[in-house]
């Protein structure tokens, strides 16, 4: 097969495992996608982890927990899948926390209130299952697979999310607040989340069918998705300029890429800090990994 | 029930549970290997899982509820070993800890299994058959740490440090139990010291108090989350 | 160490390839099996392989007919007609 050969197989929707032939271009995006991936879900649980300690029920603990635990089991996967395609995990490790590769934007700012616990759990997780579902059908099979477990495990996620959301915008003033406080923030990272718009044949990841959908088209998912459920709840959504066409189309204010693009290269407001703990954790555990990958005595 | 009242037995077992499983947590998203991450987080999971169902017995009695016992009361009042408390962000402290208490623990749950008060013993049967798990992973890992160099030094080190603690875990006959136990698995001597016994808590479980309750504390009492 | 994980949903269903994960030995390796592939209750059972244990068998020679041993390769259609017909009419 050669690079046309291949291009065509996939369009048509042909798989291709891990020992198989692939254009040298198309394992190259493919690792730098998956290695993404799994680098944005080990970030995003810093943020999180934070509030473990301080959930307000045994309950919402033990949900917060398994949902952290969770996003760290996906980076296992995810990483397993970089490692057979060539890339080790300990490479992956050192060049995240080297700044060299990136993750996703919504995991470089700061989470301030138990509301952000809720927005992100219900929104920021929504947003990410709607391109992990797109996921399911990329032409590389190991990663299609591992995608169906992650996607089947978010979907708990989100309902706890909500669950968080809904019994705070049913409780004290205080406590609406706080979600509509965490929205408001929130807000312009959602809306940058998917990726500035490409057009499909301009879009290298369509074209080698690594993913199934357009960046617009899933931020259009997102938002016939969500801006009900928002709206339902009495929450304001911070752009005046939201809004439906009769053709079914959102219209909204023009994110600013400039900012997703300073934030993803690693100048967002909380990527150092971040990425020095992640680090310093990193060297200090390393004493750990040589003893349990020694040989036995 | 002996001596001490049925919710003083189930708020000490509940306390130690619950910040020690607090305690445990602290490593889900940072631990030294992904997979072990995933392992220890279900553990932490476990433990607060049987201080909210040891919570829910006392609380009957009590005329409260779980999350009450669990939040609502001072750091004075709490029952729990100073043992559980040490905030030990560090791996083979992490790993000694658990297999010291896990050890203490399966010694006081075949006490309750026997209890005649057929709650409580069903209940530590329940937390028993759970925890067999956790002797396992706790198992492994002190093998594969004594199965270095490094790894005996290390544990050693935090064996040592820790020793004090894990003895004011239990008392009298019971605390006999735990160090022929201890001794007997480890190859190195341990130190002659006092216990720290239960009944003083440490600095550290203020402080990890304060930012359990932080979120708890900034609604009124009976707020829903 | 990569150890391949197969998982059996319920019983009486098959072992399915389910993913892997890093682990030195058994032990390690079974403790992070059960925790990444049934932490929820999903699985009944797991088998635990050394990736360098399994064989990898692919490729058929594709040459000739050989449908006569599948369902396929029977179209009885056209003779059952015919055969009921000529029983119509006897």
């Amino acid at each position: 097969m050669d690079d046309q050969e291949f291009l065509e197989y996939v369009q048509a929707g042909g798989q291709v495992e891990t020992g198989d032939w692939m254009p040298d271009d198309y394992r190259a995006k493919l690792v730098k996608f998956i290695e993404m991936h799994g680098n944005s879900e080990l970030m995003g649980v810093l943020p999180e982890r934070e509030w473990i300690l301080r959930a307000p029920t045994l309950q919402r603990k033990l949900a917060l927990t398994a949902k952290v635990q969770d996003e760290v089991g996906h980076s296992q996967l995810i990483y397993r899948v970089v490692e057979d395609l060539g890339k080790p995990r300990e490479h992956c490790l050192a060049d995240l926390v080297s700044g060299k590769s990136k993750f996703h934007n919504v995991f470089h700012y700061p989470t301030k209130t138990w509301g952000d616990v809720g927005v992100i759990a219900w929104l920021v997780d929504a947003a990410a299952i709607i391109s992990q579902k797109a996921l399911l059908k990329c032409s590389y099979a190991p990663y299609a697979r591992i995608m169906k477990k992650i996607c089947w495990e978010e979907s708990f996620h989100i309902l706890h999310g909500r669950d968080v959301i809904l019994a705070m915008v049913t409780g004290t003033p205080e406590q609406f607040e706080l979600v509509q406080e965490a929205l408001n923030r929130w807000w312009p990272p959602l809306m940058q989340f998917h990726g500035n718009p490409i057009p499909a044949d301009d879009d290298p990841m369509y074209q080698w069918r690594i993913k199934s959908q357009g960046n617009e088209e899933a931020r259009q998912q997102f938002l016939d998705g969500y801006v009900p459920q928002m709206l339902e709840l009495g929450l304001t959504i911070p752009d005046p300029a939201l809004r439906k066409r009769d053709d079914g189309v959102w219209e909204y204010t023009e994110p600013d890429w400039d900012e997703l693009r300073h934030v993803v290269t690693g100048h967002g407001p909380k990527t150092q800090e971040r990425l020095g703990f992640r680090r310093l954790n990193h060297d200090e555990t390393a004493w750990v990994r040589s003893v349990v990958l020694a040989e036995a005595a | 029930m002996n001596a001490r009242s049925r919710v003083e037995v189930l708020l000490e077992l509940a306390d130690d549970e619950l910040i020690l499983g607090w305690r445990d947590s602290e490593w889900t998203g940072i631990a030294p290997l992904l997979e072990e991450d995933v392992a220890f987080s279900s553990i932490a999971q476990n433990e607060i899982g049987h201080a909210r169902a040891l919570y829910e017995l006392a609380a009957r009695e009590l005329g409260t509820d779980a999350d009450a016992l669990a939040f609502d009361r001072a750091p004075d009042e709490y029952r729990c070993a100073p043992l559980v408390e040490l905030r030990r962000l560090e791996w083979a402290r992490t790993i000694a800890r658990h297999w010291l208490y896990e050890t203490a623990d399966e010694i006081r749950l075949a006490v309750l299994k026997a209890s005649d008060d057929p709650e409580v013993a069903g209940l530590a049967a329940k937390i028993d058959r759970e925890e067999a798990y956790h002797r396992m992973h706790a198992e492994m890992w002190i093998d594969r740490l004594l199965a270095t160099e490094e790894g005996t030094t290390r544990l050693r080190e935090a064996i040592d440090e820790l020793w004090p603690y894990a003895l004011g875990v239990l008392d009298g006959e019971l605390r006999l139990q735990l160090v022929e136990r201890v001794r007997g698995r480890l190859p190195f001597d341990l130190p002659e010291v006092e216990p720290v016994t239960r009944g003083q808590h440490t600095e550290e479980l203020r402080e990890l108090w304060d930012e359990m309750t932080e979120v708890r504390r900034s609604a009124p009492t009976g707020a829903q989350w | 160490m990569i150890w391949e994980v197969f998982r059996q949903e319920r019983k009486g269903q098959p072992f399915q390839h389910a993913g892997s994960v890093e682990a030195p030995d058994f032990r390690f390796a079974e403790i992070y099996g059960r925790e990444q592939y049934g932490r929820r209750g999903e699985s009944e059972a797991l088998w635990l392989v050394p990736r360098e244990h399994l064989s990898v068998v692919e490729g058929w020679a594709d040459e000739f007919d050989l449908k006569y041993r599948r369902v396929d390769g029977y179209s009885i259609k056209a003779r059952l007609k015919e055969a009921r017909e000529r029983a119509e009419s006897r």
